[in-house]
């Protein structure tokens, strides 16, 4: 996979002969690369002389420089990206930044947060404006092919439908000739028509500009369904006057699995981002211990292998050749909790912005796709 | 509108309205005649219960704790809430010239000044929840007060001149965003980046910052469009046409998102920086062809009357031109300005959280705030309205004091 350039190699080993003369070279850039190495095979001690593409290391280099995380993120999605009382923004797909944060920089709070709009989501990852985008972005093969890398889906977002509890709706075929509230224009209103098109059902769209305008029509009676992203249905029905009069049908009829994404271009920086999320994951897992932001330090006090292997303890998981240090992980699961601290923090049963039940997002081993390659 | 029916020459009182008495005049002006008083009686009917209707409303129905659960989001959005002291110091820096400024001109500062004091008295004092409440802020608010009349004293001293107190608001103006956004981690002011500001403050920022930076431009551009060196004559034409020809929105879609994937990644111009040029250079165009009219409006005599003296074309133009030409437009220039800062709700197209947008994210904060859209825009839309009306009231008074329309 790697690209070995031949220029390149012999330019850095030319300015590692350089700088251990401790002659100053000419290019800068150069320097910051030479100097990772070096450590690198102090640490691992004759590990083999690795050439990479170049842009390998630019973000982490640019990140430690700056001392903060840039992320894309948003300010106006209950559970996802939103505001405290304190003006804080919080919010799932925060929370990804921030461990990214306290693996890279060892502070959960050396982030900035952007917020963009949806459109604006392809250039700001784009053009490097940011280091990584964590807005609930659906991974599509367009986007991916376009936008940046794509991590690893992180929340299995789906659109659901939502009725009257007591309209006797089960599924589409009851809602043969239904009204259905829905926002104009979007990839919703496309699933909707072309879910009922396939069962050969009718419907009647009652459709308006913006989410809030649809979801007082539903509630106001102008409308029998509405659809939308189940976890948007979960914070709509949250947040009715009586939650117990209002269901979201079992059924999911669109994949929107929501993926942190980086620029294209720097691997190192993609693993970093990668590894980061496989450890927030794989700490839920028992075998792991599970470790909880509360018992980092009895894992690492414990004999658990695997615990303390992601704790950066017992071995090598990887550290060394990304320039991180061996308690990244142990710091990014300080700052956030495990995968599902993170999930319950804001939609668990006692989440802080609304509850909707893991489904798909429970972990593998509690039969659900939330999965990553093992920490060792 | 109740004259409209009136077929009955007015009777010959000729006592002003004022002094006639009140069942009089609503005898005179309301129930002169059956055509009238039917009117007059549909009228009121609707206005009681459209009136009921929204009274109601506000009063009973509306939950209002989206806009008074933590107001202080609507003023400063995220801006770090041990960092607020700047924004206050900011603020207290301008009630102080403001108050200098009264001091100094009189007339419609003293509006102005009077108007800031009651403003920050009422913030100051209101019931609120979240951090407005708190003691700190309100005494933040309060203690702009006593800065107003300081600077009212100081700003009545002989020595004192106006081009202190000018060059007191340049230095302010070029020093706050320094103030708020900070020097570097470590030091006295951490960096807030501006991603973090918000609010009115943004707003405000965007507004004031438009119209500052927007007239002198545009008074450049005008002039260029009259100037007879062709390069300068065109340049000016093709900006203004270019610019006029676009919206406001694709402007800042594309000084924000266009412009970056050109620029390589160290050139990065901050976003709330790249809106405000966006919306500059917009408002520059607007103002460049108010100011030409009024450029046209200054009578060929002038121009050769102060050529016959003696001034040279730099001089004629600024001393003679100018300010004639300017007062004539001083109507039109306010009514662009007031759009420019009710455009700056457009900056949602490119996340910026100013007033409006802060709104709509305060709406995301809770789930019970998702169904209470219509009472925070009514809110915002409020605030927008007074601020509005303050603006061209301010320049009614300009226009009095100038003795624009006498002759």
């Amino acid at each position: 996979m790697r690209k070995f350039s031949l220029p390149l190699a012999s330019l850095i080993i030319l300015a590692m002969l350089l700088s251990a003369c401790g002659t100053p070279s000419g290019g800068e850039i150069v320097e910051v690369e030479v100097t990772r190495i070096v450590e690198v095979e102090v640490t691992t001690e004759g590990d083999i002389q690795v050439v990479n593409a170049p842009g390998y290391g630019e973000i982490l280099a640019r990140v430690q420089e700056r001392g903060r995380v840039v992320c894309a993120g948003r300010t106006d999605l209950l559970g996802f990206g939103y505001l405290d009382d304190d003006g804080r923004n919080i919010g799932f797909d925060i929370d990804l930044c921030r461990a990214v944060a306290a693996a890279v920089l060892g502070d959960p709070e050396a982030i900035e947060i952007v917020p963009v709009t949806a459109a604006e989501r392809g250039p700001v990852i784009q053009t490097g404006e940011v280091d990584l985008l964590s807005r609930n972005v659906t991974w599509t093969s367009s986007r991916d092919s376009q936008w940046g890398n794509f991590t690893i889906t992180m929340f299995y977002d789906g659109q659901g439908y939502m009725v009257r509890a007591d309209s006797g709706i089960k599924s589409q075929d009851d809602m043969d000739g239904a009204s259905v509230c829905v926002t104009s224009g979007t990839t919703t209103e496309k699933n909707l028509a072309a879910d009922f098109r396939e069962r050969g059902l009718d419907f009647e769209a009652v459709i308006f500009e913006d989410t809030s305008s649809v979801y007082n029509a539903f509630f106001e009676g102008r409308c029998d369904v509405t659809t939308s992203d189940r976890s948007q249905l979960a914070a709509i029905q949250a947040g009715a006057d009586n939650p117990a009069d209002y269901m979201i049908l079992p059924m999911i009829i669109s994949k929107e699995p929501l993926t942190p994404v980086v620029p294209h271009g720097d691997d190192q920086w993609f693993d970093i981002v990668k590894l980061v999320m496989y450890a927030l994951i794989n700490a839920e897992n028992p075998a792991y211990g599970p470790i909880t932001q509360a018992t980092v330090d009895d894992v690492l006090a414990s004999d658990n292998i695997k615990g303390k292997t992601v704790l950066g303890v017992e071995g090598d998981w990887g550290y060394s050749s990304l320039g991180l240090d061996a308690d990244a992980l142990a710091n990014a699961l300080r700052a956030v909790g495990n995968y599902g601290e993170v999930y319950n923090r804001y939609m668990g049963p006692a989440g802080i912005a609304f509850t909707l039940p893991r489904g798909l997002n429970e972990h593998w081993t509690d039969g659900g796709l939330i999965y990553a390659p093992p920490i060792k | 509108m109740t004259d409209a029916g009136n077929t009955q020459p007015a009777p010959a009182d000729i006592r002003p309205p004022s002094q006639l008495k009140p069942i009089v005049w609503v005898q005179r002006n309301l129930f002169n005649n059956w055509f009238n008083s039917v009117l007059t009686v549909l009228a009121l009917g609707s206005i009681y219960f459209i009136g009921r209707a929204v009274l109601e409303w506000a009063f009973f129905t509306a939950d209002w704790r989206p806009v008074t659960h933590n107001p202080i989001l609507y003023l400063v959005g995220q801006y770090p809430r041990d960092q607020l002291w700047r924004v206050g110091a900011s603020l207290l820096l301008v009630s102080f010239l403001t108050g200098m400024s009264w001091g100094k001109w009189k007339g419609i500062m003293r509006s102005f000044a009077l108007l800031l004091g009651i403003g920050l008295a009422i913030l100051g004092i209101i019931p609120a929840g979240g951090q407005l409440g708190s003691l700190a802020v309100r005494i933040f608010f309060l203690i702009n007060l006593p800065a107003i009349y300081l600077g009212y004293l100081l700003g009545s001293r002989k020595f004192v001149t106006g081009g202190l107190v000018l060059a007191g608001w340049l230095l302010s103006f070029s020093l706050i965003p320094f103030l708020l956004r900070g020097t570097g981690e470590g030091t006295m002011l951490p960096t807030v980046e501006t991603s973090m500001w918000g609010g009115l403050l943004v707003t405000l920022i965007l507004a004031v910052g438009g119209i500052l930076l927007s007239f002198p431009l545009g008074v450049l551009l005008a002039l260029g469009r009259r100037s007879s060196l062709p390069v300068i004559k065109l340049f000016s034409i093709g900006f203004i046409e270019g610019i006029r020809g676009v919206p406001l929105v694709t402007i800042l879609f594309m000084s924000s998102i266009i412009l970056a994937l050109f620029l390589p990644p160290e050139l990065r111009i901050d976003r709330l920086v790249r809106a405000l040029i966006g919306m500059t250079i917009f408002s520059a165009a607007y103002t460049a062809e108010n100011v030409r009219g009024g450029l046209q409006a200054v009578p060929a005599g002038q121009i050769e009357a102060a050529k016959a003296v003696g001034l040279n074309n730099f001089q004629t133009t600024l001393f003679i031109v100018l300010p004639q030409a300017l007062r004539a437009v001083i109507p039109a220039i306010v009514g662009q300005f007031i759009s420019l800062f009710k455009d700056t709700t457009l900056v949602i197209i490119v996340a910026i959280n100013e007033l409006l947008n802060i709104g709509k994210s305060i709406l995301q904060s809770d789930v019970e705030f998702l169904q209470l859209q219509f009472e925070v825009f009514i809110f915002v839309a409020a605030v927008f309205w007074v601020l509005s009306y303050l603006m061209s009231f301010a320049s009614r008074r300009l226009e009095t004091a100038l003795g624009v329309g006498e002759r």
